[in-house]
């Protein structure tokens, strides 16, 4: 019998956790929806190694993990900006992301970097061995839930795979992350509490990305945004995209992981379509908020989705 | 019921309920809440009921803003009446190691601490909501004598357990987190638990909840 193939974690990288595409049904207990941030590079990822849609992967942040393959042979995919190495019989291999590779029992994989880029996805032909607690795998490391007890991943633990034997035939696609140039956004329930003049300032700076950036939210930075009507609210739901204000004048963005319920007032909300991009923005670099109507987003995300869905039809 | 609808982002749907922070306008949005759950509607990835708006989640992929506006508006509202009303009991030790802020609230409020403590645990708290972490109860209402702001600055580890007062309301601390809420004691009990997987959450919105005081001793021992 097959002993049970597994990564080995030789170094964790900064941010390691399986996702995959979320957990539904559970923020009215304070738990948020999760999930792979980057959507359309972990759907790409999974899509090249013939998983089926919600298979966790892993996801990277920055410094990726160094992985040795103990037992078997996996089929694997790396999806997003990322350099990495294949150490095969101490051998090092530049690897190329979106494209599948094969390794066998002590080969190693050494994600080195996102680049430009924030995060980054590793699938395996079969998937990652995941815990699923309320119908998602992705590990939630604030409420500890998901796989790994909701803990991010740390040196010298084994990561098992599921069915991990490797395909025969290979694919890959030709992608390139698009560069960012605006971040459509639609009005928040709170825009009125904003002067006009603050509408232009929010609308006609660019901001940056501080290094207060985690899967919760992301804080900007830049001119300030006054209100002229409070700087708290009565505490209230919020959902992922959703643009805060607080009384220092500096946005705040919901992201996947964020708490389920806030207080401060909301400017703004990031179309879907958009989404993907926001997450990737490291820190320092600028962001350009542009107003859109709910008809241009809905169109916007239409668009969205035939893309990712005719990427995933030209790997099958 | 519902005052007003709009769009939150492309794909959540904002039911107001008005300004007011008050149980009465909490009932009908927690009224809503379990409509909604029982009749489910489908693309509804999430629902987030707070003091007075709900928040509806839906996967774009599935129904639309426009669509799901309709069916919320026609939906027939079936009263549940307080069937799911529950009473549940908190023990709470306010020991010195626990109270952080019993003594800054004695100050600020000129009252002293016995007078504090026996004036909190004297209601009967209403659970508003639950969320911001898992399982954490927002609940209220508290003596108007006892009411203060939060914190200046807040912490940056409140102590799981933690329970908290600040202006009308109280909360427990479900994991260790940051917060500004005035400290004043802490419970033993496992307010969220994630491996009861139907039921997680100790006190639900629209439970009763009571305080009971417990000495240092039975606060160690405790033992569920």
């Amino acid at each position: 019998m097959n002993k049970k193939a597994y990564f080995e974690i030789l170094r964790p990288g900064i941010n390691s956790t399986l996702q995959d595409l979320g957990r539904e049904n559970q923020y009215h207990l304070g738990i948020p929806f999760s999930g792979a941030m980057d959507k359309r590079n972990y759907l790409i990822c999974n899509q090249l190694v013939s998983n089926i849609i919600n298979k966790p992967a892993l996801e990277f942040a920055y410094q990726g993990p160094h992985l040795k393959l103990k037992s078997g042979k996996a089929t694997c995919a790396i999806s997003g900006n990322v350099s990495f190495n294949i150490i095969k019989n101490n051998k090092t291999l530049e690897g190329k992301c979106y494209e599948t590779f094969d390794i066998g029992t002590d080969d190693e994989i050494d994600i080195l970097s996102t680049n430009k880029s924030v995060y980054g996805y590793l699938s395996v032909h079969g998937g990652f061995e995941g815990e699923s607690f309320w119908g998602s795998c992705s590990i939630n490391t604030k409420a500890k839930i998901g796989s790994n007890n909701g803990m991010k991943y740390s040196k010298d633990q084994n990561i098992f795979l599921t069915d991990a034997e490797s395909i025969s035939y290979k694919k890959k696609i030709d992608y390139m992350n698009s560069k960012i140039e605006y971040i459509r956004v639609l009005k928040g329930t709170n825009f009125n509490y904003f002067s006009d003049e603050a509408i232009r300032v929010f609308f006609g700076n660019k901001f940056v990305v501080s290094k207060l950036l985690d899967r919760m939210g992301m804080r900007l930075e830049g001119p300030k945004i006054k209100n002229n009507v409070s700087t708290n609210i009565k505490s209230e739901g919020l959902v992922k995209g959703v643009i805060q204000v607080p009384a220092d004048g500096n946005p705040i963005i919901m992201l996947s992981d964020h708490g389920t319920i806030g207080g401060y007032p909301k400017i703004g909300v990031i179309i879907s379509a958009d989404y993907d991009k926001i997450v990737q923005s490291t820190p320092g670099s600028n962001i350009k908020f542009k107003l859109v109507d709910l008809p241009e987003a809905e169109n916007l995300y239409k668009l969205y989705n035939m893309d990712t869905q005719n990427l995933l039809n030209q790997i099958r | 019921m519902i005052k007003k609808i709009s769009n939150l982002g492309d794909s959540a749907l904002y039911c107001d309920f008005g300004n007011d922070v008050n149980q009465t306008i909490n009932s009908r949005v927690i009224k809503i809440f379990r409509n909604l759950k029982k009749n489910t509607i489908k693309g509804i990835t999430n629902i987030t009921p707070s003091y007075n708006k709900l928040i509806i989640s839906f996967d774009l992929d599935v129904i639309n803003f426009e669509q799901l506006e309709e069916k919320i508006t026609q939906m027939k509202i079936e009263d549940f009446g307080e069937v799911d009303k529950r009473i549940v009991k908190i023990p709470v030790c306010i020991d010195e190691e626990f109270s952080l802020d019993l003594k800054r609230l004695s100050e600020k409020l000129k009252i002293n601490e016995n007078e504090i403590i026996k004036s909190f645990l004297s209601k009967e708290y209403f659970c508003y909501m639950t969320g911001f972490i898992a399982g954490m109860p927002f609940m209220g209402d508290v003596n108007e004598s006892l009411r203060l702001n939060r914190l200046e600055t807040p912490r940056v580890k409140v102590p799981k357990g933690s329970i908290g007062i600040t202006e009308q309301f109280c909360n427990i601390y479900t994991y260790d987190s940051p917060g500004g809420w005035n400290i004043i004691g802490n419970t033993p009990v496992e307010i969220f638990d994630k491996f009861k997987v139907d039921d997680p959450v100790k006190i639900r919105p629209g439970d009763s909840v009571i305080f009971y005081k417990i000495n240092k001793k039975e606060f160690s021992n405790w033992n569920e």
